[in-house]
């Protein structure tokens, strides 16, 4: 988020000088001058913001999209490698590439999956953060205690919890097997049969992902004011209709941001595919992202053009999803 | 005054940030200037077992200095299935490639294709160069030149373990036919699995593939072989090993899982190779080593096969330390190095005057190997080889998990293979 501030009060400044010039004033040079002489502080201070956020984002951004529209691969790009002196000789395909992965197979069946695993994961840690958060809300013995516990796998980097993850869903050797084998259930292949990797990377990104949800609808329940449960309960509403009919609408602006938020990193989960199963067993449960990083770091040779392909059909897809979320809660009046 | 603290910092992160970006990993300069003594920091990307074979190369390699006082060898050891990857990263963006890397067989023409390599012919890399077994040598020419030095040799056979043979009641299995009902005996017998069979690395189907008569692809013939009627065959094959209950697989931790498995007593046999030797004896089943038994790979329809395989040491071309890292590559492929890791770690040495030592002609491990070397199908030294496995095993996980069909595993892979080998049939 940190990288939303900056470049919005970019373009607002920006904004304010374009429209200085074209209201036509008569003195546009000297308005623009005016600009930089008494905001020049405000432009000193984001200077560095941009350049880092140019060179961090912008450059690697346009770089992709223009490999996206050419053959580059480990083969023909440009190296340079002590004595030996070897130029690019990649070439400009236009949209080949695009039209290569929109008509192929990979493509839409590796969407499929992902759209699944983003709708399975948001739907679950939010109902999963929801139910938790409204029960420590509640005051119960050692509600602090339980808070802090329910944030621990948010507290724990990433990679170690999934890590942990891969240890118990070994399917020789695993806690969770082991366990199962003490009752009498034979071993469970959670990582090595195509649905159940499915179930169990979704298992754990949810897993990783309740005490995101948990904090945030935490927060905005304490928001709600008391008084309106308490009016409630005098007309003689039931807990059902005080959830449905407070909670909720009172939830609304913190959920829609969640729920956004959360689908844009789930989309794009690399940590949690890479590091259980690699998008294995075979494909099975190959996101978009994993997939294109396999394109351009796995596979040999290494094919950079068609790894940048997927990476802007990601970005067109998140904007996309963006912009109708945010159109649909226009509509129905929420201000965003 | 919080804002200007605040901008201080990140111009300060900042050029921390670029600092980093500047500064040089890898190798000191340095080589042979002038007095014509060796210096600097030779670094070495090592890819062998983790935990056995490591600490003996560990130590081989940095006694280097003992020859070379003023030289700096700084061992790394990359996990065998990333190292081929990391390297080109790191070698195409010229920071953080090592000076000296083993190579497996099939990078090395990849690599030196790609120009990361640099020739060893005429150089001090290589010496004695007629010693080394020709199948040896042969990975290591590409395009009329020298790009590598060979370290070890290797092949598959069935390792077993003796006891449960003998519990079963059981001869060691020559053909598959045989193998499906020794697995069926010992299941019987003493409730073990038979066959551990890894699945998340194609390596291991090699030998199958080759005992239907089938192979990747016929490299004289510019032609594609995988998805042929033999190809098909073998994939139908490990299926079947695997849906009889012969053989058990893993599609995700293959290595370890099969390692453990062996070397706990909880499967009687397993493919594998000499690379597996140093830690299969550190199980609690092999600490008498005698219990280890050895036998080729069982034959299919066509007859027996199984690929040889093995590892070079070769020079990145971008190299500030090129004499140095010339003297090391010689130095780990010296007839007295591989006199040292044969003895220790049961690794097939490159050099045929070594197998003529004693400690070396005394290893029950290396004089069972040697003969399978030699007969061992040997694969296209072609650019693409250490391309062929990508597309294969993600094929013969989805055919060992039942997501696809033998038919259909083997045409993907074909497929694959012929986008990747422009104008083959």
């Amino acid at each position: 988020m940190a990288v939303d501030t900056p470049s919005q009060s970019v373009a607002k400044a920006a904004g304010d000088v374009a429209r200085g010039r074209s209201r036509g004033t008569g003195k546009p040079r000297s308005a623009a001058k005016r600009s930089l002489s008494t905001h020049w502080y405000a432009w000193a201070m984001v200077a560095p913001v941009i350049i880092v956020i140019a060179v961090i984002i912008g450059y690697p951004l346009i770089r992709g999209i223009y490999l996206s529209l050419t053959n580059a691969n480990e083969r023909n790009v440009a190296r340079s490698i002590g004595v030996n002196e070897i130029p690019a000789t990649y070439e400009f395909v236009g949209l080949d590439n695009y039209a290569d992965a929109l008509t192929g197979s990979q493509f839409l069946s590796t969407l499929g999956w992902t759209l699944l695993w983003t709708v399975a994961c948001v739907s679950l840690t939010f109902a999963l953060g929801l139910a938790l958060a409204n029960i420590l809300n509640r005051k119960i013995a050692g509600r602090s205690a339980y808070r802090l516990m329910l944030i621990l796998p948010w507290a724990v980097p990433g990679f170690v919890s999934v890590f942990a993850w891969r240890f118990l869903y070994n399917q020789d050797n695993g806690l969770l097997n082991k366990i199962l084998a003490g009752g009498g259930i034979d071993a469970v292949p959670w990582l090595n049969d195509p649905t159940w990797a499915k179930f169990s990377v979704i298992l754990v990104n949810v897993w990783l992902g309740i005490p995101f949800m948990m904090v945030a609808l935490l927060g905005g329940l304490q928001s709600i004011p008391s008084e309106m449960y308490e009016a409630a309960e005098m007309d003689g509403a039931n807990a059902w209709q005080r959830f449905r009919h407070i909670t909720m609408p009172g939830l609304r602006s913190v959920s829609t941001t969640v729920i956004l938020l959360s689908t844009i990193w789930t989309f794009n989960m690399f940590p949690v595919i890479f590091l259980l199963t690699r998008g294995g067993p075979g494909e099975a449960t190959q996101i978009l992202v994993t997939q294109a990083y396999k394109f351009s770091f796995e596979v040999s040779p290494r094919d950079f053009a068609q790894s940048s392909t997927w990476g802007v059909l990601i970005l067109v897809l998140l904007m996309l999803f963006a912009a109708v979320y945010r159109r649909v809660l226009r509509k129905q009046g929420e201000v965003w | 005054m919080r804002r200007g603290i605040a901008a201080t910092a990140l111009v300060a992160a900042l050029g921390v940030t670029l600092a980093a970006c500047g500064s040089d990993s890898g190798s000191n300069g340095g080589g042979s200037k002038g007095s014509g003594e060796l210096s600097g920091t030779v670094t070495w990307w090592d890819t062998s077992t983790v935990g056995s074979e490591d600490k003996v190369f560990k130590k081989v390699a940095e006694d280097f200095k003992k020859k070379h006082p003023k030289v700096t060898v700084k061992y790394v050891n990359v996990p065998f299935g990333e190292a081929q990857n990391k390297f080109k990263n790191a070698a195409q963006s010229g920071s953080g490639a090592p000076d000296v890397i083993r190579s497996e067989v099939a990078w090395t023409p990849e690599f030196a294709d790609l120009g990361y390599l640099a020739p060893l012919d005429g150089t001090a890399a290589l010496k004695s160069a007629d010693d080394f077994l020709p199948q040896a040598a042969a990975s290591t020419k590409y395009n009329g030149k020298t790009y590598g030095v060979p370290q070890v040799i290797d092949s598959m056979g069935i390792f077993y373990n003796k006891k449960i043979f003998k519990d079963a009641g059981v001869e060691v299995p020559k053909t598959i036919d045989e193998l499906k009902t020794v697995s069926a005996k010992i299941k019987q017998k003493t409730g073990k699995t038979g066959l551990y069979l890894r699945g998340d690395d194609a390596y291991w189907f090699l030998s199958f593939l080759y005992g239907e008569g089938g192979d990747l692809v016929d490299a004289e013939k510019k032609t594609v072989t995988i998805d042929n009627e033999a190809g098909v065959k073998g994939f139908k094959v490990v299926k079947d090993l695997v849906d009889s209950g012969a053989a058990k697989t893993d599609a995700t931790d293959g290595w370890n899982n099969m390692q453990t498995a062996f070397k706990d007593g909880k499967a009687a046999m397993m493919i594998n190779g000499p690379w597996a030797v140093a830690d299969t004896y550190a199980g609690k089943e092999f600490k008498d080593k005698a219990n280890l038994g050895i036998a080729p790979v069982p034959a299919g329809s066509h007859g027996q096969g199984a690929p040889q395989g093995g590892h070079n040491l070769a020079v990145y071309a971008g190299s500030k330390n090129l004499d140095a890292s010339y003297a090391f590559a010689e130095y780990m492929t010296s007839a007295e190095t591989q006199a040292t890791v044969a003895k220790e770690l049961s690794l097939l040495p490159t050099r045929q005057s070594v197998y003529i030592k004693p400690d070396v002609a005394t290893n029950e491990m290396i004089m069972f190997f040697k003969p399978v070397v030699d007969k061992a199908v040997e694969r296209p030294w072609i650019p693409e080889t250490g391309s062929l496995f990508a597309p294969l095993v993600t094929e013969y996980t989805k055919v060992l998990t039942g997501q696809t069909s033998p038919d259909a595993g083997a045409k993907a892979t074909g497929d694959a293979y012929r986008k990747l080998l422009k104008d083959w049939k």
